[in-house]
Parts: C-alpha cells; sequence; structure tokens
C-alpha cells in the first residue's frame, strides 16, 4: 500500500452533491468550499471528524472503503473488531451469533481490538511518569483529534501521548502471534472495521509511525448490514464460537467517553465532540486551563459511540455497552498470551515518534507577507457585508477575505458587492449572473432541474 | 501593523477574549508557536490583572518585524508599589476575587518569566500601564 501524506476516507460524490453548504458551515476547521454547485474538501485542512457527512441531507458525503473481497489475497484473514460494534445489534442479537457471522464472511480469525488495553495503560503511566514536563498528556487516541491539533493547535503537539492507540498494539500483537504459530508474515492480511473515517485516514497514512500495520479497512456499516442479513436469511441458531472471549470491563469501556479518563489518577478530564474539544483546547492553549494531568480527547460525541459509521442510535448503543461490561468475566491474566508472552515486545514497540505540527492558520510562512496580507483581510472585510451568508462559496465572510488574499477567490463572488457594482454600473447584470453561475454552477439557476429534485 | 482590544474590568466570564483574539492575529502571522504560547499566557495574566482590580482597559498590539510590543492600559487604582508588587506571592485581590481562582500574587512575576522586557507604569488613583515586549530571533 502506498503511503500518502494526507490520506482522507471522506469523499464527494459528485453527482449527488447538491451543493447546500450544510457541510461548509460545520466544517470546524473551515475545510470546506463550494466550487461550480460542489462542495470541495481541502486535504491540508480536513481532519477527517465527519461533522460534513453528518450534516449533508443528501448522502452525498460518503467513507470510502477498501473492496471488501481484497480480503481473500491473503491466506490468514483477520478482522480486528472495535468494541462499539457489539453496541450496534439488538438485544436478542448474541455476541456469538456476530462472531459466527463474521467467520462466515471469509476470515480466519476474529479478535477485538481493545484486548490490549490494558497493555496500553500499563504503557502510559510509564510515559506520564518519564515525561512530567509534557503536562497535560493529550490522549492519541483519536486521530480526528490528533489532526485537529496539528492544523489548528500546532503548539500542543507535544502534549499528545507518543504512543500507538490500541488498534495499532493489538494489531502488532496478532501478526506477530500468527507469526510465532508459523504463518508466513506475507500471509496474514489484518483487516480493521472502523466505527468512522477518521480511523481510516490514521491507518492509511499514520501520524507519527513508520509502518503500516493494518492491510485494509472495512466501514463498520457493511459488517452491520452483512450480519444482519445473514442472521434474517439464516433463521436458525448459528454455532457458538468456542475460542470467543469475553473483555474485561476497562477493554469495553475504553472507546467510550471517561474510558481512558478514569484510568489515570490526578485530574483527568474526558471531553466528546469536536467543538467542545476546540473550546476546551482554546483556553488550554491560552493557559487559562492550568493543573490538568490527562485529557481524553474524542472527536465524537460519546466518543466512538457516535462515529458516523454506526448505525445504532450512540444513547442505545452506549446503554448496551455499559451492560456488557457488568457481566465482566474474571479474566487470568497471568495464564494470557499477551501479558505473558508478548507483553515485552508490544511495550517496546509502542512508541512513536514525534508528531509534526502542520498549522493551516498561518497567511504566509513569511511574517512581513502574512501582516500584508492581514492588512489587505482587513481592508477587504470593511467592504463585505459581515453577515456570513454563505452564497459566495465560503462559510464567512472572513473565510472569502482570506480566500481572496490567498488568491483563491474573488472579490465578486460576494453577493452583496455584487449588487452594489451592478448598481454603479461596474459589471453589467450578465456579469454578475455569471460569476454566480461559477459558484453555485448552471444547473442552480434553472428552475426545479437542482439534480432533479 | 496595530490591533486594540478593550477589556471589560470585574467580568471574570470574559477574562482572557482579548488574549485569545490576540493568539489568533498571531498563529496568521506565522509567528513560532512556541513565542505565541509565552506571550499569549503573559498578556492573559495582565488581562486578569485589569479585570480583578480596575475598572476598564484596552490591550493595544504593535506587530513589528523584530518583536511584538503588548501595552495593557487600564483606568483603575493602580499600583502603590510596584517593587512590592513584582514579588512573587504578594497580592491586593479581594476575597472574592481569590475565591474565583485568581489573586494568587503569581500574575507579575508569571509575566516577567514570559517576556523578553517588562514595563509598568503606575499613577495611583488613575491607572496602570504595563508593556511586555519579546523580540522575535
Amino acid at each position: 500500500m502506498e503511503k500518502l501524506p494526507f490520506y482522507h476516507a471522506l469523499k464527494v460524490v459528485e453527482n449527488v452533491c447538491i451543493g447546500c453548504t450544510h457541510c461548509m458551515n460545520v466544517c470546524p476547521t473551515k475545510a470546506i468550499r463550494v466550487k461550480s454547485g460542489i462542495a470541495d474538501i481541502d486535504k491540508y485542512a480536513c481532519v477527517d471528524c465527519g461533522e460534513c457527512l453528518k450534516a449533508c441531507p443528501v448522502n452525498a458525503i460518503i467513507v470510502e472503503q477498501d473492496d471488501f473481497n481484497q480480503i481473500f489475497s491473503f491466506k490468514q484473514r483477520v478482522a480486528l473488531l472495535p468494541t462499539v460494534l457489539l453496541g450496534q445489534f439488538p438485544d436478542d442479537i448474541t455476541e456469538e451469533q456476530i462472531y459466527s457471522v463474521i467467520h462466515d464472511m471469509g476470515f480466519t480469525h476474529v479478535f477485538e481490538v481493545d484486548e490490549a488495553v490494558d497493555l496500553l495503560i500499563e504503557g502510559t503511566k510509564e510515559y506520564m511518569r518519564k515525561h512530567t514536563q509534557m503536562r497535560p498528556f493529550i490522549s492519541s487516541f483519536c486521530p480526528a483529534v490528533v489532526r485537529l491539533i496539528q492544523v489548528r493547535f500546532p503548539s500542543l503537539v507535544e502534549n499528545i501521548v507518543r504512543l500507538k492507540p490500541v488498534v495499532d498494539i493489538s494489531s502488532q500483537f496478532y501478526r506477530k502471534k500468527l507469526v510465532d504459530e508459523g504463518f508466513k508474515n506475507e500471509e496474514i492480511g489484518i483487516f480493521y472495521i472502523t466505527p468512522c473515517a477518521a480511523k481510516i485516514a490514521s491507518v492509511k497514512s499514520p501520524v507519527g509511525e513508520e509502518e503500516l500495520l493494518i492491510d485494509g479497512v472495512i466501514n463498520m456499516d457493511f459488517i452491520y448490514n452483512k450480519v444482519m442479513l445473514s442472521l434474517k436469511k439464516a433463521n436458525k441458531e448459528k454455532d457458538a464460537i468456542s475460542n470467543h472471549r469475553h473483555l474485561s470491563k476497562t477493554s469495553i469501556e475504553w472507546s467510550l467517553t471517561n474510558g481512558e479518563a478514569s484510568q489515570y489518577s490526578g485530574r483527568c478530564l474526558a471531553i466528546d465532540e469536536i467543538h467542545n474539544v476546540i473550546a476546551f483546547l482554546d483556553k488550554l492553549e491560552n493557559e487559562e486551563i492550568t493543573d490538568v494531568d490527562f485529557l481524553e480527547l474524542r472527536a465524537c460525541d460519546r466518543s466512538c459511540a457516535g462515529g458516523v459509521l454506526s448505525t445504532e442510535n450512540r444513547f442505545l448503543a452506549v446503554e448496551r455497552l455499559s451492560k456488557r461490561a457488568k457481566k465482566d468475566i474474571k479474566q487470568q491474566k497471568e495464564t494470557e498470551e499477551i501479558y505473558t508472552t508478548y507483553r515485552p515486545y508490544l511495550l517496546d514497540n509502542m512508541a512513536i515518534s514525534e508528531i509534526e505540527p502542520r498549522s493551516i492558520l498561518s497567511l504566509d510562512s513569511d511574517m512581513m507577507i502574512a501582516m500584508d496580507k492581514m492588512k489587505k483581510i482587513q481592508r477587504i472585510m470593511k467592504v463585505l457585508p459581515g453577515i456570513d451568508c454563505g452564497a459566495c462559496g465560503a462559510p464567512k465572510c472572513k473565510v472569502l477575505a482570506e480566500d481572496i488574499v490567498q488568491g483563491k477567490a474573488k472579490m465578486t463572488q460576494c453577493v452583496f458587492l455584487q449588487k452594489m457594482l451592478t448598481k454603479e454600473e461596474l459589471i453589467t447584470p450578465q456579469e454578475s449572473f455569471d460569476i454566480s453561475e461559477g459558484t453555485w454552477g448552471k444547473e442552480r439557476f434553472e428552475k426545479k432541474t437542482i439534480k432533479n429534485r | 501593523m496595530d490591533f486594540k482590544f478593550d477589556i471589560e474590568g470585574g467580568n471574570f466570564s470574559k477574562a482572557g477574549t482579548a488574549s485569545s483574539d490576540v493568539k489568533k492575529v498571531l498563529k496568521k502571522l506565522n509567528v513560532d508557536p512556541k513565542l505565541i504560547k509565552r506571550i499569549v499566557v503573559s498578556i492573559y495574566e495582565a488581562e486578569v490583572n485589569v479585570v480583578a482590580h480596575a475598572y476598564e482597559g484596552e490591550m493595544n498590539v504593535s506587530i513589528f518585524p523584530e518583536k511584538i510590543i503588548v501595552r495593557i492600559v487600564d483606568k483603575g487604582p493602580g499600583i502603590p508599589d510596584i517593587e512590592l508588587a513584582m514579588q512573587k506571592g504578594y497580592s491586593t485581590a479581594s476575597p472574592e476575587v481569590r475565591e474565583m481562582g485568581f489573586g494568587a500574587g503569581m500574575g507579575l512575576p508569571n509575566i516577567k518569566k514570559n517576556t523578553n522586557e517588562l514595563n509598568i507604569k503606575s499613577e495611583v488613583g488613575v491607572g496602570t500601564e504595563v508593556e511586555l515586549i519579546n523580540y522575535l530571533n
């Protein structure tokens, strides 16, 4: 697999997009503009949080996934399940049935990613002891948050705990285990079932990691549909999978809100939903908030239960998983391979390298030029209406002003300015009309023909 | 290049907004994130001082190719003994202010720690002017 610097799983399906500005207005990094009537995502600014997908009224934004059949190019096909998957199904479907269907789909091994959580906790505690000056520690759990910090809060990148997220540790564990069992490394294909777009992006272009640990990603809603379909068709009891293991309470709750923050000592906060995270990071960056030890920050409301690829209502999913966690069946850690044979190997390979800031905020790398641009923006802002109507194809007047200064947009895209210029006969009504067509596409101005809606 | 932000005396819920606005400007200008952090931390302290002690104030930011000057000017009681105010732990904050988690007597010492040059002018009964200069290289 080719390593791309900014892989994004979120894609705009152009023939479905109606260029309605919903996604543009909710994007937390202002990465979206409407051009020729279609949403356009800036790959440098996008953090794959999925807010645009949630806001799209016509499902024109999708999460691109790998072709399922590619699993068959490997002899050993490992499915890594996120714990939230099991919270998606109605109560009458058992864990064993779900596991069994996933096996039937063609996987030779089915594991849950959160199995390695206890090791990560151990590694994190050690990391925090060694790097006390890096307080407050920010979890590397949510890839959308890591990317958000890189682009919007560059001064906080060094606070991110430089350890692999649990999915990567699990993937390393299972690969090593299978190799030790006698399988060839190239025969093993590890596939992660993802609840969100950000995890895909981080699998395809990991931050702070050299190698790709996962061979492919499959969307959670796809698996959900497969399982439901198979169970409805079969309409019979599936054989229970004998080697299926129960996860600990800590593992089950890991991807839910407060799953991490509840594990460490000191002042630990759990914050979910990306706007809440941004508001908090703003204050943290100014040191208006001090004296915090650990921050669990997640882009989705109710953490992974609210991922864009979850099918069940997130509150119901959380309730089910909490019930499952209560069934905590005492594991005998001493007899488990992950803690005996593989513990030193996994702890040794847990670190990731430095996370690079890549600010999208600066107007120019040269401060003098940036200052000139800022002066221009101030001048432009004086003539823009300041109502953030979005009719220019940018989410805010301020953003349009920046785009103009950066040569990405024209003053005349503003509909207010178009009217003024037309009145003063500086442009003809036809010219004004042509500019609007450029932003919104020809179809938009033909009555009732917008994608036949 | 100059910017001006108002500070409201006594309104702790708004304390920090001027500093946040300055931060946004500095990020746009591609100032080194570490320097931004130092500047914002120190001007936040200065902003809180205005909120806690003065009636009203303003934050003036002047950006030059080689330095950034922030002047925080307030109308307020003034500082009778600047040397004393510079001492760690010295505070004249009211019990109400302390209850809100401010007034630990670390404001001015913290500013001094985070800034290249600190100048304070004050007239009792009139107000205080705090000037912070940070060099870019």
